[in-house]
């Protein structure tokens, strides 16, 4: 097993287009890791460098203690899961688990026998004789682990490895591949634009835009305290609230309401400076009565998200939103008091948390 | 409404009819005639017979010259599928300095020198290099003439074959040789077999480069060999004709028949020249 | 697996000549191989395509013929053989038929019948469908060899089977109406691919639009001309370009009339043949030619003009 080192990694590519800018990062031996960020940040061009598939302009990718930068994919001793599967249509499960061991010009039924020692590890014992499209999208995803698996490579990649499959699947494998990651102990990279599968799985995550990585950090630490307003706004399944508003002594000027300035910012601005001011939905606690540094006004729009409520507030003209627990959602039209939490509030100043 | 309903199907099927008529009548002949003992031009009810087809098998040429059929599309099969999936692959894959230019080239190429306008020189050609009666020169010539259009199918084919394959293979430590072996050819196989087929079909139906560069007449492929049957002494053999024609179709239906059945029918734009 | 010899990354920077070491393309080909690869395809095309064509340009200009002085050293002889071409009747007759034989058998035969077949069955599935589709794609499939002769067999003065069924005894329609009777043979012999592109074209017509028009009360032929007529533009421009390209190159006629009765089928591909291989003016022929590939260039220029544009 290996740690994984970026050094000042660059990709342009022919055209001038930069799809990554001088990255750096770390990823400790047998971390689970995940590279989060829409379409067109960069993400799946940083996990094709590191496997190889692109050649970086600058910089260097280091898998152990060695420098792969010059060195071809098949060269670095990784094992990488395409987003399609990649399993070879004219191969039955055996052969396509075994290929890998194929290249490495081990005996047939030495491969044969490992290939169904991992295929019988993922359930996948009786489909051994199977054609990849004679499997459903799961059993497809675990004959790519398996192939993987087979590898014995000092490092896996995983390219959006559950974006095909069904929505109701998709939290299985969740699961599934966070506890083979475990057992495995294999350090980890996965690609993905979905920040909830982010958040469930990974060990740490980057968050990436634009050729750049915004924030790196466990999910909690980038769920809870987002670096700046582009992490802020990416990650969570309801967008977090960011308000524009300005520093008034003791206290801030929000929305035309009156808050307390959050625990992490106390002591840290100055009268008068303009901030952003960003909350959860999840961290205000709601009521009908009028409260000491709520945000207040009429509900304009109640969803239900099953076990809670999104309830968005018009405070003043601008939008607010807090989760509601079941039972106690209010009506349209009704007067709506959210306070924010203020151990869990941030204040952003251009861009940045302060 | 009703009635207009039954005019219209009415007209419906007098349309179909006329039509089956128009690509029917012309067909008969070669149904019937191959199993009547004294066929004449008129189509007739034919008594059953083989006889014609001992005629044929005991023609000095007629056999024979299926037989060189058989060679020349094989040969140029083997060598168009061969050179145009390198070459396809290739530049599916690789930006190679140029690429875009070599293909516009080649796509004009393969549909402006057909064989009406390059016979003159390519006589000369064969001639000089001595490929006159040669079956070789004749293969290299047919399949020159067919390889930028194979080519240009071959790299749909290629570019239409996720890359993620290969990149799988590639990170698990195949060579580039080894990539092509394991996964690419496997993977392009029915497009293979689809332009095989089509360059069998294209030689097996050639008359006019066989009938230009073979004058030997036991080289001669069946095309000109049925020509030569009946434009060459006096009145023609029809139960020579009528049965060799048969045989020298029967493949191409089949053929035609494999392709659809196994592969459905793929619509190329350039599949026939 | 890890080396502890390999270059600690704080030396990295002295490593990047190493960077450009491999390929990037997804199966490492690398530019060497790939030119490796297509090399053997572009030397036969060049041998046996682009000289050749390169060459009947450089013969239209010579005197060379296949017997005689001529043969052995050819004269340059400028525009001569254009000129000759020019002013010689035969040529511009030939030049006519091959436009009533495309305009005939391909624009209105080919693209006519074959609209109609694939109108006519677009909603149908069964038996009569694959049954009228077989046939139109049996006379396609055929060999020309064979299918020349049918037509000969069919149309022959005494025995022939259309006489028969016409009660005509004796009219001799290769030798009174050959050019009429190579624009309806071919008409049936290549109907089957503009057929089969309208089949797909149609197919492509999204139901909904039809449905949209019927609702809206149009007629059959309304239907027609605002709903299918739209989306099916770019390949009836695609199918006219091609087929006509195809047909102005046949050479099948050939086997048929071999350009007679005196000239009145001779369609310039059997021109061509005639005067170059026929009687030996080489040199002539390949002017003639030089003027079939100039006008395959047109055609062909257009053709893949409007592909791209298309894209």
């Amino acid at each position: 097993m290996a740690a994984i080192e970026l050094r000042g990694l660059t990709k342009v590519y022919p055209g001038g287009v930069k799809a990554l800018d001088a990255l750096d990062l770390d990823i400790p031996d047998g971390e689970f890791f995940a590279l989060l960020g829409p379409s067109g940040c960069g993400k799946t061009t940083l996990l094709r460098t590191i496997a190889g598939l692109e050649i970086a302009t600058g910089g260097a990718v280091v898998i152990g203690d060695r420098d792969v930068t010059g060195v071809q994919p098949g060269g670095r001793d990784v094992a990488m899961v395409f987003q399609d599967y990649a399993l070879f249509p004219h191969m039955d499960v055996t052969e396509n688990i075994a290929y890998p061991l194929r290249i490495k010009k081990v005996a047939k039924s030495a491969r044969r026998a490992k290939a169904v020692e991992v295929g019988t590890r993922l359930g996948l014992e009786h489909l051994m004789d199977r054609r990849p499209g004679q499997l459903s999208g799961g059993q497809q995803q675990r004959v790519a682990l398996a192939r993987v698996m087979a590898t014995q490579a000092q490092a896996f990649l995983f390219d959006e490895p559950l974006s095909n499959l069904d929505a109701r699947l998709r939290l299985e494998a969740r699961t599934f591949l966070k506890k083979l990651q475990r057992e495995l102990g294999v350090t980890t990279v996965f690609v993905t634009h979905d920040q909830a599968e982010a958040l469930a799985m990974a060990d740490r995550m980057a968050v990436m835009e634009s050729g750049h990585i915004r924030q790196i950090g466990t999910p909690a630490e980038v769920f809870q305290r987002p670096a700046n307003t582009f992490v802020a706004g990416f990650i969570g399944s309801t967008p977090m609230n960011l308000l524009d508003g300005a520093v008034r002594g003791d206290t801030l000027d929000v929305a035309g309401c009156k808050v307390g300035v959050p625990s992490s910012a106390e002591g840290r601005l100055s009268d008068g400076e303009k901030i952003v001011y960003g909350v959860r939905p999840e961290y205000m606690s709601y009521s009908a009565e009028p409260a000491e540094g709520a945000l207040g006004g009429k509900v304009a729009i109640v969803e239900n998200l099953g076990a809670s409520h999104l309830v968005t507030l018009d405070v003043n003209d601008v939008i607010v939103q807090a989760v509601v627990p079941e039972g106690s959602e209010p009506s349209l039209g009704d007067d709506g008091y959210a306070v924010p939490r203020r151990d869990r509030a941030l204040v952003y100043r251009d861009g940045e948390l302060v | 409404m009703t009635a207009r309903f039954v005019a219209g199907r009415i007209g419906f099927y007098t349309l179909i009819a006329v039509l089956l008529a128009f690509f029917t009548i012309p067909l008969l002949w070669l149904a019937t005639a191959p199993f009547t003992s004294d066929p004449t031009y008129e189509v007739g009810v034919p008594d059953f017979t083989w006889e014609n087809f001992q005629a044929v098998a005991e023609h000095p040429y007629a056999l024979p010259s299926l037989y060189n059929s058989l060679v020349l599309s094989v040969g140029t099969a083997l060598l168009v599928v061969a050179m145009a999936a390198l070459a396809a692959y290739a530049l599916s894959r690789v930006r190679l300095p140029g690429r875009d230019a070599l293909l516009y080239a080649l796509l004009l190429l393969s549909s402006i020198i057909t064989g009406t306008a390059a016979m003159v020189p390519l006589f000369q050609l064969a001639v000089e290099l001595n490929l006159i009666d040669s079956h070789l020169g004749l293969i290299l010539i047919l399949t020159g003439g067919l390889l930028p259009a194979a080519i240009f199918m071959m790299k749909d084919f290629m570019d239409s074959t996720p890359k993620s394959y290969e990149e799988s293979a590639r990170v698990f430590g195949a060579s580039p040789l080894q990539i092509v072996r394991h996964v690419v050819v496997p993977l392009v196989r029915p497009g293979l077999a689809t332009i095989g087929v089509w360059a069998v079909a294209n030689v097996w139906g050639n008359f006019l480069m066989p009938y230009l560069l073979l004058s030997d007449v036991e080289k001669q492929p069946a095309a000109v060999i049925t020509y030569t049957l009946y434009t060459e002494g006096g009145q023609a053999n029809l139960r020579m004709l009528s049965t060799f024609g048969l045989l020298y179709s029967v493949p191409v239906v089949l053929m035609y028949l494999f392709v659809s059945k196994k592969y459905g029918f793929r619509f190329h734009g350039g599949i026939k020249r | 697996m890890a080396q502890a010899t390999s270059s600690p990354p704080e030396t990295l920077d002295e490593d990047a000549p190493a960077r450009r070491s491999y390929s990037s393309d997804a199966a490492g080909l690398g530019r060497l191989r790939a030119g490796v690869f297509v090399a053997p395809a572009l030397l036969l095309i060049a041998a046996f395509l682009v000289f050749p064509a390169l060459w009947v340009l450089y013969l239209g200009l010579t005197n060379y013929r296949l017997t005689g002085i001529a043969a052995a050293e050819p004269q340059f002889v400028g525009l001569d053989n254009f000129i000759d071409a020019v002013s010689n009747p035969v040529f511009w007759n030939s030049t006519w038929l091959t436009v009533q034989f495309v305009l005939g058998s391909a624009v209105i035969g080919q693209v006519g019948l074959g609209f109609t077949i694939a109108w006519l069955l677009r909603d149908r599935r069964g038996p009569l469908k694959r049954l009228v589709e077989g046939l139109v794609i049996l006379a396609w499939i055929l060999p020309s060899a064979v299918v020349s002769f049918l037509w000969v067999a069919l149309l022959d003065r005494d025995g022939g089977t259309l006489n028969a069924l016409l009660g005509l005894p004796g009219f001799a329609w290769l030798l009174d109406h050959p050019m009429l009777s190579i624009i309806i043979f071919n008409t049936w012999r290549g109907t089957a691919f503009s057929m089969m592109l309208y089949g797909a074209a149609l197919g492509n017509v999204p139901p909904s639009h039809l449905e949209s028009a019927r609702l809206a009360g149009a007629s059959g032929w309304q239907q027609l001309r605002d709903v299918v007529f739209p989306h099916i533009r770019g390949h009836i421009l695609t199918n006219l370009l091609l087929i006509s390209l195809w047909t102005f190159n046949d050479f099948t006629p050939f086997m048929i009339t071999a350009g007679g009765p005196d000239g009145k089928s001779e369609i310039l591909a059997v021109h061509v043949y005639k005067v170059a291989l026929q009687s030996g003016e080489l040199g002539y022929g390949a002017a003639v030619s030089t003027v079939i590939l100039l006008i395959n260039l047109v055609v062909a220029v257009f053709y893949l003009r409007l592909l791209r544009s298309k894209k």
